[in-house]
């Protein structure tokens, strides 16, 4: 907590008394409870816990993509909990960039079209947009794979294409929900290996929801949530 | 316009089912097509009908005659410029399929009250010298092919015989929407060979000097005939075709109703097909939102894809209908005109894209309410 006092001027994403509860008929179910939070710019967090932790809560929480039931998500000089949803979605479109489990890509989109997609909603020409897609995905090393489909990818491949997509628009910070969760070793290494790139490179800020402890080794810090509460915050420094 | 490619990949996207759906379009507005092409002959005589005359029929029925006594009388009626008469002949040309009507024309008058019509003057003098003359309209001549001179045998049908006719000449419409599928021949012919029906024509035209005078005249016309063997009905030319329309039925209710089914039908169709594709594309649509697609921006690509189906497959329909109409009448001249109007073009895209936007708007509407994190959840 002293930790959190310290960071609080120069965070760049502060959770306060956060919390999120669900109903269920007429149970309700606390997946969240007073959580606090500080997230530095250019670090790399992971969070781990058992399924129904609220990991992946946090981080929609975090990513503006779902509203709690009480607290405050301030990043950079936006308290994102106060935006309207239409202000949200705007919100994310220039902050967020997103990495799933499953990569999501538009089957029907080739790779460049995958990327393209987030730039669709700037004010980017059609020359600029082709340049910052070209851009990120030779950072992830697919420049040679751009017209290709998803189908013609491997799982390692379309994570990268994912990535590609998250960060072509330069956001803030990174949301990684399980980005090695459905790949073999040796691909998660070479994604894990991306991410840290992205990191020492380009000052990138991620926060990564993994359930492998391989994954969460790659990151600065590991924080635990078990039943909605932190519980435990590892800092490698 | 950098999201057309968006839209054109998820149309190329099942590619059967893109097909299938144009096509329904296509058919329907087919169809559409060609009932407004059968609507427009059936009112076309309505449309072009003379504002200044009026029709005086045997009150009984149109095929009852009236005599032929009652042109004086009703050149004296006040406010009437000229009258002349015609009766139906019925006749046919050497098989039934080459329908055309065929009207006894009193030839003194008949041309001064539908001015719409010309004949060349070296024609007409030809054809009231020749009491077994005919003058054929244009649109017939392009028919079978007659030119001036040729004898032409019509089997007559009310009028029992051999009926044999000289073309005389050809009259044209000043208009293009004159009908010019007549065919007229001098009524005294008729009338010196038919002994049945001698003294007696099918009904009279009367010309007005101020058509603002029709319902007087015309009332006063059916008084003076009221309690005679020959009672009268009299309507402005208009009401008449109006109501010869009306004795093969409310065309138009009909067409409404054809029409309307067919649209419900194809609403459900690809409401059907546009709820499908949304629904497929569940976790895509929540993924778009999740990169910053708002609501709106979704609504508008999916009701894009729908109206581009629905103008797509109409621009198709309605195509190929006008191409139908240009290779002419498959009726042998049995409807006045056989065209489809731009105007009818436009009615046909428009319903279309509303047919469309209709069928597009629920799932749009969904798609645009999707919530993420539950979208998410389903994957």
């Amino acid at each position: 907590m002293n930790e959190i006092k310290e960071n609080q001027t120069k965070s760049l994403i502060q959770v306060r008394n956060l919390s999120k509860t669900y109903k269920r008929g007429n149970e309700k179910i606390e997946v969240l409870k007073n959580l606090n939070l500080d997230i530095n710019q250019g670090e790399f967090v992971s969070f781990m816990g058992p399924s129904g932790s609220g990991k992946t809560t946090l981080l929609n929480l975090l990513g503006g993509l779902d509203v709690p039931t009480s607290g405050s998500v301030r990043i950079g000089d936006a308290e994102i909990t106060s935006l309207s949803g239409k202000q949200l979605t705007s919100w994310r479109a220039r902050h967020v960039g997103f990495i799933f489990q499953l990569y999501n890509l538009i089957p029907v989109l080739t790779a460049f079209q995958n990327v393209e997609l987030p730039l669709l909603l700037t004010k980017l020409s059609k020359q600029d947009r082709k340049k910052h897609v070209e851009a990120a995905l030779s950072i992830v090393g697919l420049g040679n794979r751009m017209h290709h489909y998803p189908r013609q990818l491997s799982g390692g491949q379309e994570q990268r294409v994912a990535i590609a997509r998250a960060i072509v628009s330069d956001p803030s910070f990174l949301l990684c929900d399980e980005p090695t969760g459905d790949l073999d070793r040796s691909s998660a290494n070479e994604i894990l290996d991306l991410l840290s790139r992205l990191i020492q490179e380009f000052s990138k800020t991620i926060l990564m929801v993994t359930h492998d402890p391989i994954a969460a080794e790659r990151s600065k810090k590991v924080l635990h949530l078990e039943k909605g509460v932190l519980i435990e915050a590892q800092n490698k420094d | 316009m950098k999201f057309i490619p968006l839209i054109w990949v998820n149309l190329k996207r099942k590619k059967m089912r893109t097909m299938l759906t144009i096509g329904s379009f296509a058919v329907a507005l087919f169809l559409f097509g060609l009932l407004t092409v059968i609507h427009s002959a059936f009112s076309h005589q309505v449309k072009i009908a003379g504002a200044d005359r009026l029709v005086v029929r045997n009150r009984i029925s149109l095929i009852m005659p009236l005599p032929i006594s009652y042109k004086q009388r009703l050149a004296q009626v006040s406010g009437v410029k000229s009258v002349t008469f015609g009766s139906w002949f019925g006749g046919v040309y050497q098989t039934e399929r080459n329908f055309f009507p065929q009207f006894a024309i009193d030839s003194e008058t008949y041309l001064s009250i539908f001015s719409e019509y010309s004949v060349a003057p070296e024609q007409w003098e030809l054809f009231m010298k020749d009491r077994q003359g005919c003058l054929i309209g244009e649109g017939l001549i392009e028919r079978f092919g007659w030119k001036i001179g040729d004898r032409i045998p019509i089997q007559g049908t009310i009028f029992p015989g051999l009926w044999e006719f000289n073309i005389c000449g050809i009259f044209k419409g000043k208009t293009p929407e004159s009908d010019t599928k007549q065919f007229w021949f001098h009524y005294k012919y008729l009338d010196e060979r038919d002994s049945s029906t001698k003294g007696l024509v099918g009904w009279y035209y009367v010309q007005l000097s101020d058509p603002s005078q029709a319902d007087r005249i015309a009332q006063t016309i059916d008084e003076m005939f009221a309690n005679s063997p020959y009672e009268t009905a009299t309507e402005t030319e208009k009401a008449f075709a109006a109501g010869f329309l009306k004795q093969m039925g409310n065309i138009q209710f009909v067409l409404i109703c054809i029409g309307s089914v067919i649209f419900f039908t194809l609403l459900l169709i690809t409401g059907s097909n546009m709820a499908i594709a949304v629904r497929e594309r569940t976790n895509e649509i929540a993924v778009m939102k999740t990169l910053g697609f708002s609501g709106i921006r979704i609504l508008f690509l999916i009701l894009a894809e729908s109206i581009i189906y629905a103008f797509v497959g109409g621009t198709i329909g309605l195509g190929l209908c006008k191409l139908y109409t240009l290779q002419g009448d498959p009726t042998n001249g049995m409807l006045i005109i056989f065209e489809l109007s731009h105007a009818y073009i436009a009615l046909g895209l428009g319903i279309s894209a509303m047919v469309g936007f209709l069928a597009g708007i629920i799932p749009s509407c969904l798609a645009m309410r999707l919530n993420i994190v539950d979208a998410m959840r389903r994957i």
